[in-house]
């Protein structure tokens, strides 16, 4: 026979002045299995937390039911202190009577009062089904593999190498840098993207700890947080014969720093859709732009090697349309083109720079002084509105614009016409999501495991994300993101085993009829049909108990531990008021 | 209109002539507008403060020159006293009144007042009338 204890929380004035505490400990002393049943203003205070012990170990309490706030709250502190006394922590139930009761009933306290009550009721039916559970032990392979060559990925695996742990760097082109070999010069301070990058590359080249694949693709994953295994394929070398050559990794943890490409001008009809000479995007510019800073000599345009004297630089070129385009800002156009106008305006003395803009966004550090700076200096003239359209006009590329601050309708003939195009993730991206488990958002981009609190984690335990691959972002915050997700990884290897939740899903071997239903509803790939024993299994390191099983499997085989069909219906009824259904 | 701008008069000559008038660059205006929002005259003006500096950074400054703000511009300084760059634009204006008057553009001529208020009038108000609105040619 179970004794449960129940405990009533005030939550200050949240409960108690909507629910009358005392009346409802009044009735939960009738109940039948009820041993204990008390009130108190801050149940998740220390003297609260005391009460619970106290009565667990004066009372043999076998359950315990806490009334208070949402369990996302509190149900750990009080399966903490319930294990204190050496009682089972999933023995614990909460139920729910602020958020799903007091704050929105607050005009009606008596019916408030018997709604708690009933939640309570629901929950002791509950509770008493419970059953003793232990914390799932995972063991860990203290190696990493991170996917991408860029500074991301290289900067991840460099602090990975450095803690000292083995880590594979899986790179598909046959060099390190990513797109930062591309670039001209960083802003704000005008260094030389290469020269940065380089001492990089050799720095991790040197390691001994990393384990570098050129020329390699990831093929397949398995296995699940901790203990995962990687297949990767590497080419030959260009002009050399042979097959691929096949490596299969176990690592614990992965970074997935893929980066991004840039939205084809093709796809930008109404800026001549890649036809027009002398249209090209931000990387084809910061090539010219390097090739001048490396040779002292003017920028040209790639269609007759003129010097450039007028360029239209197009800001939002496929960003924020989200009617044609994209709907999204790409976050580091506004810079990049501050910093390409004010060096055209450096190696090319007098030639003009026209910026299309919508709005200046310079949301990093030092960059809104380093951005007006140049305006001022170099008097970059920013002109506020969309390009319409443009086309060739004799020798120059003609703009159609508008600058909406004077109402007035723009015509502009320039020697180029660069465009900042929108950043899209790059090619391949979806099959690294689909390969990884890590889900994507609508755009196409690694999605994170919650926008403020998970930002690196993706949606799959283990895999963390860093770079443009996940938004949109600049070198510092790429840099940012990359060592937080080493630092993840570096915590994880810090413990000698991964602990999780043990309310997962159950099968009933006897019941399962191997149909395989639940393997691809499952969004984290823990169902796997046993051939031989005939039966779906559950790899509970990578369950997180959501249920998608449970709510499709044709026997009811399937089920939460914990979380029964059963222990629903009971919760229902009681709810309700009726009958608990026969067993 | 289709207003054609012209790359190569950016920062062109006569922008350039009203800068070093003016002692004021014009692309340290960011355009943000407060010059116009605490201007007491802008419903006598046919183009805002603010607006007259965003020609004359696209290049365009004969619109500038055709516009009454400048010479409505009464140099209040609410502008100067708001501006988030400490832009003087009483000084822009004074620089765009001197251009016009270089073009031999006369705002005053002495035979419009009458008799009457020539008498009335004290002597400061014309003298500093023609050497406000009287081009020196």
């Amino acid at each position: 026979m179970e004794r449960i204890g129940v405990f009533l929380c005030w939550c200050g004035a949240n409960i108690a002045s909507t629910v009358d505490v005392h009346q409802v400990v009044e009735w939960l002393r009738d109940v039948n299995g009820v041993a204990h049943a008390e009130n108190y203003m801050y149940m998740c205070s220390d003297p609260g937390q005391e009460l619970i012990k106290k009565a667990i170990r004066e009372k043999n309490l076998t359950n315990v039911v806490v009334a208070s706030c949402s369990p996302r709250m509190h149900e750990k502190t009080f399966r903490k202190a319930a294990s204190l006394e050496g009682m089972n922590p999933y023995m614990v139930e909460i139920a729910n009577v602020r958020e799903q009761c007091s704050w929105v009933h607050q005009g009606d306290k008596d019916a408030a009062t018997r709604k708690a009550f009933n939640i309570i009721m629901s929950t002791i039916s509950k509770a008493k089904a419970n059953n003793p559970l232990e914390t799932i032990r995972v063991p860990i392979t203290r190696r990493a593999l991170v996917v991408g060559g860029g500074v991301a990925g290289m900067t991840a695996a460099l602090e990975l190498a450095e803690a000292g742990y083995y880590t594979a760097l899986v790179e598909r082109d046959d060099t390190l840098g990513g797109k930062m070999r591309r670039l001209s010069r960083t802003f704000p301070y005008h260094e030389d993207a290469s020269a940065v990058i380089a001492p990089k590359i050799e720095e991790l080249k040197a390691n001994d700890n990393i384990k570098l694949y050129l020329r390699s693709d990831v093929t397949e994953v398995s296995g699940y947080v901790g203990n995962f295994q990687v297949t990767i394929e590497t080419r030959p070398t260009e002009g050399e014969d042979g097959a691929p050559e096949v490596v299969t990794e176990e690592v614990g943890g992965i970074v997935l720093a893929t980066g991004y490409d840039l939205y084809p001008v093709a796809a930008m009809s109404e800026y001549g859709g890649g036809k027009v000479p002398d249209v090209i995007d931000g990387l084809e510019f910061e090539e010219l732009l390097k090739e001048s800073l490396a040779t002292g000599a003017p920028v040209k345009r790639p269609s007759d090697g003129k010097e450039v004297e007028s360029v239209v630089f197009i800001q939002c070129s496929g960003s924020r349309d989200p009617e044609h385009h994209k709907p999204y800002c790409s976050r580091v156009c506004c810079l990049y083109t501050n910093k390409q106008a004010t060096l055209l305006t450096q190696q090319n003395p007098g030639a003009k720079a026209l910026i299309s803009y919508m709005d200046i966004r310079t949301d990093c550090k030092l960059t809104e002084e380093y951005c007006q700076g140049n305006i001022e200096e170099k008097g970059l003239v920013y002109i506020r509105g969309r390009v319409s359209r443009l086309y060739r006009e004799g020798d120059a590329v003609r703009v159609w614009t508008a600058d909406t601050l004077t109402g007035e309708k723009l015509e502009i003939d320039a020697d180029l016409v660069v465009l900042a195009m929108a950043i899209e993730p790059s090619v391949g991206a979806e099959q690294i999501s689909k390969m990884f488990r890590a889900a994507v958002d609508t755009n196409g981009f690694l999605q994170e495991s919650h926008i403020k609190l998970r930002p690196v984690e993706s949606s799959t335990m283990g895999v963390y994300l860093a770079g443009a691959a996940q938004y949109p972002k600049d070198i510092t915050d790429s840099v940012s993101q990359a060592l937080a997700t080493a630092s993840k990884i570096q915590s994880m290897f810090a413990s000698d085993e991964l602990h999780q939740d043990p309310l997962v899903a159950l099968v009933n071997p006897e019941v399962c009829a191997a149909c395989g239903l639940c393997v691809p509803i499952c969004p984290y790939g823990a169902r796997e049909v046993d051939e031989r024993a005939r039966f779906s299994r559950v790899n509970e390191a990578l369950c997180q108990g959501c249920g998608a099983c449970v709510a499709i499997c044709p026997n009811k085989a399937c089920m939460l531990k914990n979380d029964t069909p059963m222990q629903v219906l009971n919760q229902i009824h009681t709810f309700l008021g009726k009958e608990e259904p026969a067993q | 209109m289709q207003q054609k701008i012209d790359p190569a008069k950016v920062r062109g000559e006569e922008v350039s002539q009203v800068e070093e008038i003016a002692g004021e660059s014009m692309y340290r205006c960011y355009q943000c507008g407060k010059c116009s929002a605490a201007c007491p005259a802008t419903p006598e003006m046919d183009m805002l403060p603010s607006q007259v500096i965003r020609y004359l950074q696209l290049g365009l400054p004969e619109k500038v020159l055709k516009a009454n703000t400048p010479w409505i511009c009464a140099s209040c300084l609410q502008c100067m006293t708001v501006c988030p760059k400490g832009v003087d634009l009483s000084r822009i204006m004074e620089g765009v009144r001197m251009m016009q008057l270089r073009h031999g553009e006369n705002r005053i001529e002495m035979r419009e007042f009458d008799e009457e208020y020539r008498k009335r009038a004290p002597q400061i108000v014309f003298i500093s009338g023609l050497r406000k609105f009287q081009s020196l040619s």
